[in-house]
């Protein structure tokens, strides 16, 4: 009787939520892997020959230049905002406690105002009629315009403007658990800031940085819009290529293959952080008896 | 803090905020472009009111959060409760976390996929179900949270005192968690107002939503009306920060003890 109840009460909690997950998550992410290696039909639809095809054409060098171009804008755009991001995030740990929350809160801001109006903010700035040109020409800095957008610095520009509020708070969080006895212990054995801060907040703080550097660089990765709207649509990226494979040519085959190429490179990237991860903890331990 | 540090700090919120301020004054000069300052106006916030793409689009977004919020709340509360009284295994929390975390795009495009597989036309209803998808993902989290705050022993006691399991959840468990609920909520409703990619793959033709309006406008260079809807985007974004920054706040639990 007992049992039948737990049972019950089991599968009406989990039941409507997994099965919603199950068919939304599972299926539409089996059909990718699906229709990677099928052959592609008229206007979107899926023929049954299966084909390595779709995974060889990923190898010409146009599109293997377009993974190499992916990987390049969102791991520069990923660096550049691990270096912004970690001094940011320190800055804000020392500052007076009732201060933190709305320094914190300041990051968060911009990362919930619509993506695409931030996007939008830099082509009012950046673009040649835009306000950037517009001072530098009143000021007789330059005569003609400069081409500051439509352009790769420009994506990078937009990755790091997008996702860096997401490298600053796992850098923060990380940051305000380090124990602030550590910090003193090092001090009373003679430390400088510099040594403190290589062999202390540095190395505890690493985990915090790679799960930084992973909100940065998975949806630069996949993203399309910034590409188009600050890069001018010059530029294809895997983002890019797979939205036109999908809405424009309409080959889902090739458009899953590429979706599967960004789920790789995400996959690979997670289980050598966690192994990292893991290999760090370990180490500390060991430091720390 | 060191001044080079503080410097640091400065320059950062300057490049934060600097971009959507423009936008914001832009969004009351009279002449429109970002070159000459016309006067004060809020003649774009008019021109926003009547432009009829734009009052479809709020309607289809508000549509889609509205439905996806109350899927994505009940199932994501109810699987928030289970996880916490029944599941051990890391792995299906971190697959429930998955919808949250993995690039929009894989998602996007393997629910356009699935939808077309089963026929199911495309257009409100499936962005809708598309959203409730990663909203659920997102209240699961935040009402997990709440629930480390939340007493077991008060329902255990409930039903000693012979409430049935049902009552039990309902009189106590959900009230304690209604902070927590309430939270997840608004932060469903707040990111699917905002969500583009998926809605972009799994609408139909017939009826964009606020994004997908803003995406045609803004594709083709600089529209003034866009940096006051865009005003009033940053308005709501922070009244909605500040709500959920109050709801779950962890001292909550202390103070009603």
């Amino acid at each position: 009787m007992r049992d039948r109840a737990a049972a019950l009460e089991r599968a009406a909690l989990l039941g409507p939520g997994l099965l919603y997950a199950g068919v939304l998550l599972v299926v539409p992410l089996g059909l990718i892997l699906v229709y990677a290696f099928l052959t592609g039909g008229r206007f979107g639809a899926v023929d049954t020959p299966v084909t390595l095809d779709n995974v060889q054409r990923l190898g010409e060098p146009v599109f293997r230049d377009v993974i190499f171009t992916s990987i390049g804008l969102s791991a520069t755009a990923t660096v550049i905002a691990l270096f912004i991001g970690y001094p940011a995030a320190l800055a804000i740990s020392k500052l007076p406690r009732r201060w933190r929350t709305v320094a914190v809160i300041c990051v968060v801001l911009p990362f919930w105002t619509n993506f695409l109006i931030r996007t939008y903010a830099w082509v009012v700035l950046l673009n040649n009629e835009g306000l950037i040109n517009q001072l530098l020409r009143a000021t007789s800095v330059i005569d003609d315009p400069i081409g500051l957008m439509n352009n790769r610095p420009a994506i990078v520009l937009g990755f790091v403007y997008a996702y860096l509020p997401l490298m600053i708070l796992p850098l923060y969080a990380a940051i305000e658990r380090l124990d602030p006895q550590l910090a003193e212990a090092s001090t009373n054995l003679g430390a400088d800031p510099l040594t403190r801060f290589r062999t202390i907040t540095l190395p505890l703080t690493v985990n915090g940085a790679f799960s930084g550097c992973l909100f940065v660089f998975v949806p630069s990765l996949g993203n399309f819009v910034i590409p188009e709207l600050l890069g001018g649509g010059k530029t294809a990226t895997l983002g890019t290529l797979a939205r036109d494979q999908f809405l424009k040519s309409f080959n889902w085959p090739f458009g899953s293959a590429v979706v599967l190429v960004v789920l790789v490179i995400v996959f690979v990237i997670v289980g050598v952080q966690n192994r990292i991860a893991s290999r760090i903890e370990g180490t500390n331990m060991k430091a720390t008896p | 803090m060191s001044r080079p540090m503080r410097f640091h700090l400065f320059m950062v919120y300057t490049f934060l905020f600097l971009p959507i301020g423009v936008l914001v004054v832009l969004s009351f000069n009279r002449s429109g472009l970002p070159t000459s300052w016309g006067g004060f106006s809020t003649r774009w916030y008019g021109e926003l009111v009547r432009n009829e793409q734009i009052r479809e689009g709020v309607k289809n977004t508000l549509i889609v959060a509205l439905g996806s919020t109350i899927i994505a709340t009940v199932l994501g509360t109810l699987l928030a409760v289970g996880i916490q009284r029944f599941v051990r295994s890391p792995f299906v929390e971190s697959a429930i976390l998955a919808p949250a975390v993995m690039p929009d795009i894989v998602l996007a495009v393997g629910l356009l996929a699935f939808y077309t597989m089963v026929e199911m036309p495309l257009g409100r209803l499936t962005v809708l179900v598309s959203h409730s998808l990663f909203c659920m993902a997102f209240v699961t989290a935040v009402v997990r949270a709440r629930l480390a705050h939340v007493d077991p022993s008060l329902e255990e006691a409930a039903r000693d005192l012979g409430d049935t399991a049902v009552g039990a959840f309902l009189r106590i468990t959900l009230p304690s968690l209604a902070p927590g609920i309430l939270a997840g909520a608004l932060l469903s409703f707040t990111l699917s107002i905002d969500e583009f990619v998926i809605a972009f793959f799994t609408n139909g033709p017939r009826n964009p939503t606020l994004p997908q309006v803003i995406y045609a406008n803004v594709r083709f260079g600089v529209k003034p009306d866009v940096n006051a809807l865009a005003t009033i985007l940053l308005i709501m974004s922070v009244l909605a920060v500040l709500s959920v920054q109050r709801l779950t706040r962890p001292t909550d639990t202390i103070e009603a003890s």
